[in-house]
């Protein structure tokens, strides 16, 4: 039975092709023959998670603690200067000009990312609008819910900041950032499993050396990583010991 | 930690207090009536020893304590309670976190400059094979009408 790799469902479908590059890179390196398998959505890479198949994951800062705590993973590496942060975004005529303007009962477009949804709720407290406070207008992707912006079927939008600067130019001068998060210290994780967890050093250190050579610079240019960072095991806990505060 | 100067107020004159802190250390601080308002989208965070020293302060702790960040690493973290804020509120934060549980709250913190900020603050215990190695917080921005509301209940518990 091969191994079985996996990637956070938020990742930028962009990459699709990228990731199936960095999994056969992975196989020849790791000699060890593993599968990429893709979920469609948060909850079924949930339950694949807990059921025990998973072995390799990107991994998404809300899982990180399930995975870590409970599923015996180990930290290995995560990418150089890319944290997870959240806009929110408004129709570009919107008289909104600041958070504090904001009304409950106000409409908002959202895709399931949990990650981005929470930084975007705590970034609405300051205008006193808790959870109860919004109507969510759920989507299967930003593009949908910038287009539920420009036709104002939308009051608000929950993007993540990464793909919000890869929507087209015509896209994005139909919409106007209010606010993008600045946390920084929150990012998606490669981690292993248990019956990896021999492979976890020499994964570190391949990781770690693929920005020095072209091949390794064109496999990573393709998955939207700048290089590896080694990730220890305390800096996988002081992360979820952050989410931990910020998740109700 | 020293006690606060009106060279710590760039020379201006504020109200002076003393307060003892939990363990005997008392300290003159002087506070004036000017907030510092929270930074938009960002987040504060701290993390401290079971005792409450400071092992770790991300910029934006740094910047909006007003101190650098030598003269933060070491110390207590009350070197930022202010004299507003009621003990019951701190009672409350230690009882919860030293059993191993997550405390949320609203905080005003006294500068370095006497000034002051509001946060909504969630602390959470370090734990690390069983044991509290220390704490971490976290403090994002508060709505206006919970500060105020905050601010009336805490003047009743002082
Ligand atoms: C992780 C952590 C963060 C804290 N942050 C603050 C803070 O921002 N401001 C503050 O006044 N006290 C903070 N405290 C509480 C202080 O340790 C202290 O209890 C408080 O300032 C009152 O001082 P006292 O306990 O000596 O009376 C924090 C404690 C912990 C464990």
């Amino acid at each position: 039975m091969p191994h079985l790799l996996t990637i956070s469902p938020d990742f930028n479908t962009k990459y699709l092709s990228g990731w199936f590059v960095f999994n056969t890179w992975l196989q020849k390196s790791l000699g060890e023959a593993i599968h990429l398998e893709l979920f469609d959505d948060f909850e079924s890479c949930r339950n694949a998670i807990t059921a025990d198949k998973i072995d390799l994951i990107y991994a998404n800062p809300y899982d990180a603690s399930l995975l870590l705590r409970d599923k015996g993973f180990a930290p290995v590496a995560h990418p150089q200067s890319r944290p997870d942060e959240a806009i929110i975004a408004v129709n570009a005529s919107s008289p909104v000009g600041r958070i504090e303007d904001f009304k409950p009962g106000m409409r908002v477009s959202a895709t399931k990312d949990p990650e981005v949804n929470m930084i975007c709720r705590i970034m609405l407290e300051p205008a006193d609008i808790g959870p109860n406070d919004i109507q969510i207008v759920q989507r299967d992707n930003y593009v949908l819910v910038a287009k539920d912006l420009m036709k104002q079927e939308a009051d608000a939008g929950f993007i993540l900041a990464e793909t919000f600067n890869d929507l087209s130019p015509m896209i994005r001068d139909q919409l106007k950032v209010i606010l993008k998060s600045q946390i920084h210290v929150i990012h998606h994780m490669l981690l292993v499993g248990p019956k990896l967890a021999g492979k976890a050093g020499q994964l570190q250190q391949l990781l770690c050396a693929m920005g020095q050579d072209d091949k390794g610079r064109a496999i990573l240019r393709d998955i939207g990583v700048n290089a590896w960072d080694p990730s220890s095991r305390e800096d996988a806990e002081f992360m979820i010991d952050l989410m931990d505060t910020l998740i109700v | 930690m020293r006690d606060m100067t009106p060279d710590d107020l760039g020379g201006h004159s504020g109200e002076e207090h003393t307060l003892t802190y939990f363990d005997g250390f008392r300290r003159k601080v002087i506070v004036v009536d000017r907030e510092v308002p929270f930074p938009e989208g960002k987040l504060i965070v701290s993390r401290t020893d079971p005792i409450g020293i400071i092992t770790h302060a991300n910029p934006i702790f740094v910047e909006m304590s007003g101190y650098s960040e030598q003269e933060l690493i070491g110390e207590q973290h009350y070197i930022l309670r202010h004299p507003d804020m009621p003990a019951p509120a701190f009672k409350d934060l230690w009882d919860t976190i030293s059993k191993g549980i997550k405390w949320h709250g609203y905080v005003k913190n006294l500068r370095k400059d006497g000034a002051y900020y509001w946060v909504y603050a969630t602390v959470v215990p370090n734990i690390r094979d069983g044991q509290i190695v220390g704490y971490t917080s976290v403090r994002r921005k508060p709505s206006r009408r919970k500060v105020e509301e905050m601010s009336a209940l805490y003047k009743t518990l002082r």
